[in-house]
């Protein structure tokens, strides 16, 4: 695919400041069963590449489907005139980007390559864990999937940089959706929050195999189950919320293009400053976050964000006291401040942006029965199904799948429509305990929206069972 | 574009063997992003991408494959011949499907846009000169979005648009700003510094020491671009046929228990006046109009054609989202000039962010307030609202809750760019409502 795209580069480089290629070749397939039928398959293959020039100062980027010769000398020459243009009218001085010349390789760990197991054997499991699912007459939809995807990146640079890295990703799921008059309860496999790095292997650490019957079942004893109550109350979140209460919460407003502003028109600001770094309580003592695009499993792992920067893990939070900020290079130009390798793009035909890679609530002392056992009266939460909260990342709302309610240290009624909502900066200082390595959890999600132009990107977390204070919990009409 | 897609679709019929068939999609733009941070250029670029969506049919298998294109008809000659293969390979390995449905009756079309767009360094300037002195944030989006169908039927669509979007706030402090787009075909730059005065004019009301709310309900008046989100996520699984066969939809309790929205409400999907292509996946072609809710009953679902070979009832042209993408709701009869006096004293909601649904089944939906957002007392603007989050029922809101809604209507056209840039619009008025619930 590569083969000759270094050569053209080089020939269609503009004499500027600085110019990289980002070439991007991505190829999917997604299978599905649906009630026992095999839905339409459908592969993807996409390929393209971004050519940015900084010159005079200012910055422009040109992405295109035509990696022909003429195709990128095109490119490079929008490229280099939106640099012209932008020059002195940009937000920074991109003259003065401290720029390195990386170069390296990643490749994601695969050990049953997709391509390994025939598409008649993949389509056998799949219709052998959507049948599963049918347990009841009430369950009156199912659906059994895989979404296979491997990239191939090629980062060059005009100054020697050359970045080559190979991702593999699965994403597996179910899901069972039960009835009864007007009242309808689905129960899935995690969201899509199972989703890893790597090949067919993660269907058995996931235990994908093993899910239909439980989902089944659990879709239908919400069925019958009574509403949350409301009122406030501990609050103990699985790993499968955990996730979107550290993305939402954490995540996004820790992210320093936001506190720069650039994402005020859409995604939002941030309720962190810059003057909170390095003394402000984000949370409790307990809470310990990180980016770590280490974790060889995780989605969002990599070797270098997409601005050619190397990816290290970092404590973003630590001890409760917040550290440093998701920004990439040209971020921590900016606002002058230390950040993390995150400057990530959707794929070629996006600029790379400040975003989650993988962030992580790394793991504490308390087993699951010792934090049910410390609740005397509160609510177990299990899997997102609804998320909302402000610009600034402060008020949020969630809702949870599967509830439990927790009495005097027992697990006990189920009840359905699970919702909490709070406000972030006082909500991570009521963290009461954090669940030990037996309850982490390594997820994701596929779809993380944010940017202008609107940008969709892969993101791992990986979190414990956590348990918090005094949180208000409702439930459904 | 057009000569070059239906090269590529002539290409396909001649690799197809015996009884093959083909159905696919083209899709090409050519656009312009910048964008904007406190009045400077943040990120200005250009984005070419083409590409294409087959679906390769023997009897009732089929295989699906997208690809990108290069815009060099040789190059994508062999890219074509490529997926036909790999996906022809496929088939032996792929069961029946019992629901595929593809249109055979051939019904060409064609839409030209034609290109008037402004040059971009006029748009820059313009744009910098209306933030000067101002904290302005946004982007502008510009170009040529095409779109093409074709099947070895012989049938051929086409579509092309040139259109600009530029969606921008005003800031005055912290979260505390002024929204507003400018969108359309013809730049006029009159028409831009009207925006750009109001949006002036409403950043004043902004300097005011905000007012902080307690929980509870409120009247309120819903701008027509804080309606929209509301009907976007109700687009989301509340009109769709599979939705509502497999009780999934959040208007459960209109179809099974026949509930009732407020006679002032008509929902429709108006493919005639929106501006996306009246053509889909499949071949079929759009009605005009699909009345969704008529005077607060549900009426009809948007069928795509593999749920309507799987439910069997005829198909109305639906993408397979089964999702509005040109949604138009009736004018009611409030004036606008009178919202304020009519609102008397409570929450003008210009924007609201981040909805979902809280309780799907009773069509229960949070979110948040955003941008201005406004205190009114005895019929005039007080202050600027410090952010709310609401959790309320579309039955309440457009039910029993609402009192009118106005008698003009804004086009909104959509500013998103997921993967691409939208064709996707609206047209709505907006709702006065009492006692809406504000919950943190």
């Amino acid at each position: 695919m590569f083969e000759r795209l270094e050569e053209r580069f080089h020939q269609v480089a503009p004499a500027a400041d600085w110019c990289s290629l980002r070439c991007v070749h991505e190829r999917s397939e997604y299978l599905a069963v649906r009630q026992n039928v095999l839905q339409p398959v459908s592969t993807s293959e996409d390929s393209g590449a971004m050519l940015t020039v900084f010159a005079s100062g200012g910055m422009g980027y040109a992405a295109t489907s035509d990696l022909t010769l003429s195709g990128l000398r095109r490119a490079a020459e929008q490229a280099h005139a939106w640099a012209q243009q932008s020059a002195g009218r940009s937000v920074v001085d991109f003259s003065k980007m401290p720029l390195a010349s990386p170069r390296g390789e990643y490749a994601s760990v695969e050990q049953i390559p997709w391509r390994s197991v025939s598409l008649a054997d993949k389509i056998d499991l799949l219709q052998t864990e959507c049948a599963r699912l049918k347990i009841d007459d009430r369950i009156v939809d199912w659906d059994a999937s895989l979404w296979y995807t491997e990239i191939d990146t090629l980062y060059l640079t005009t100054d020697g940089g050359h970045v080559r890295q190979r991702f593999h990703y699965i994403v597996p799921m179910l899901s069972a959706t039960a009835n009864a008059g007007a009242e309808t309860q689905v129960r899935t496999f995690g969201g899509r929050g199972y989703c890893r790095q790597g090949g067919l292997e993660v269907l058995d650490h996931l235990g994908f195999r093993t899910a239909a019957p439980r989902i089944a079942t659990e879709a239908l004893q919400l069925l019958t189950a009574p509403n949350c109550p409301a009122g406030v109350m501990d609050l103990l979140l699985a790993p499968d919320q955990m996730i979107l209460q550290i993305h939402e919460s954490i995540g996004h407003p820790l992210e320093l293009d936001r506190i720069l502003g650039d994402e005020r028109n859409y995604a939002g600001t941030s309720f962190v400053t810059p003057d909170m770094f390095g003394t402000y309580p984000y949370g409790s003592e307990l809470l310990n976050i990180t980016f770590d695009p280490t974790r060889s499993e995780e989605f969002a792992s990599y070797g270098f964000d997409d601005e050619g920067q190397p990816a290290h893990r970092e404590h973003l939070i630590k001890n409760g006291i917040l550290l440093r900020a998701l920004g990439g290079l040209t971020s921590q130009v900016r606002a002058d401040l230390p950040g993390v390798a995150n400057a990530r793009a959707s794929s070629w035909n996006r600029p790379p942006i400040d975003r989650m890679a993988n962030l992580n609530l790394e793991p504490g002392t308390s087993s699951l029965e010792e934090m049910i056992a410390a609740v005397e009266r509160g609510v177990y939460m299990q899997t997102n199904c609804s998320w909302s909260i402000d610009d600034s990342r402060n008020k949020f709302q969630f809702g949870c799948e599967w509830g439990q309610l927790i009495e005097d240290g027992t697990l006990t009624t189920v009840v359905k429509k699970p919702n909490y909502r709070g406000i972030s900066a006082t909500f991570w200082r009521n963290l009461k305990k954090v669940g030990n390595v037996e309850t982490f959890t390594v997820m994701g999600t596929p779809n993380c929206g944010k940017g202008e132009p609107n940008q969709v990107i892969r993101v791992g977390h990986a979190s414990p069972a956590c348990l918090f204070a005094d949180v208000e919990v409702f439930g459904g009409e | 574009m057009q000569a070059y897609f239906y090269a590529l679709a002539d290409a396909l019929g001649a690799l197809l063997h015996g009884e093959e068939i083909y159905t696919c999609t083209f899709h090409a733009e050519e656009s312009d992003f910048v964008r904007f941070n406190r009045t400077a250029v943040r990120q200005p670029g250009t984005v070419l991408q083409r590409s294409l969506s087959l679906d390769l049919i023997q009897g009732r298998r089929h295989a699906a494959g997208d690809v990108a294109l290069s815009g060099d008809l040789t190059l994508d000659r062999e890219r074509l011949a490529r997926l036909v293969v790999e996906l022809r390979e496929k088939l032996p390995y792929l069961p029946e499907d019992p629901y595929l449905l593809y249109a055979t009756e051939v019904h060409n079309s064609e839409h030209h846009g034609v290109n008037r767009l402004p040059e971009k360094e006029a748009v820059l300037t313009a744009i910098l000169a209306a933030g000067h002195g101002r904290d302005l944030v946004g982007i502008y989006a510009a170009g040529g979005i095409y779109a093409g169908f074709a099947n070895s039927l012989g049938q051929r669509n086409w579509f092309s648009s040139y259109s600009f979007n530029f969606d921008w706030s005003f800031y005055y402090q912290g979260d505390k700003a002024v929204k507003s787009a400018y969108a359309g075909f013809v730049w006029e730059p009159d028409a831009f510094r009207r925006k750009v005065e109001t949006a002036a004019e409403q950043l004043e009301v902004l300097r005011r020491p905000p007012r902080t709310i307690a929980p509870g309900q409120y009247r309120v008046y819903l701008a027509p671009a804080a309606l929209h989100d509301m009907l976007d996520i109700l687009a989301w699984g509340g009109f769709g046929l599979k939705d509502h066969r497999t009780k999934q939809t959040t208007l459960i309790k209109m179809v099974e228990e026949g509930v009732r929205l407020h006679p002032a409400v008509t929902i429709l999907e108006n493919t005639r006046d929106g501006v996306a292509p009246n053509f889909q996946a499949a071949g079929f072609l759009k009605p005009e109009h699909v009345t969704l809710i008529d005077a607060g009953v549900f009426h009809e679902c948007l069928v795509s054609p593999r749920s309507a070979q799987e439910y069997g009832v005829p198909t109305n042209g639906a993408s397979n989202r089964e999702a509005p993408e040109s949604v138009e709701m009736a004018a009611g009869t409030l004036a606008r000039q009178t919202v304020l006096a009519q609102l008397d004293t409570g929450v003008y909601i210009n924007n609201v962010w981040y909805l979902n649904y809280s309780d799907r089944s009773a069509c229960r939906m949070t979110g948040m307030t955003r941008f201005a957002t406004l205190w009114v007392e005895n019929g005039a603007i007080q202050a600027p609202l410090n952010v709310m989050r609401f959790d309320e029922s579309i039955y309440r809101m457009l039910g029993e809750h609402l009192l009118e809604l106005t008698a003009e209507r804004e086009l909104i056209l959509d500013a998103s760019t997921y993967h691409c840039r939208s064709t996707s619009s609206s047209r709505l008025p907006g709702a006065l409502v009492a006692d809406f619930t504000f919950t943190l």
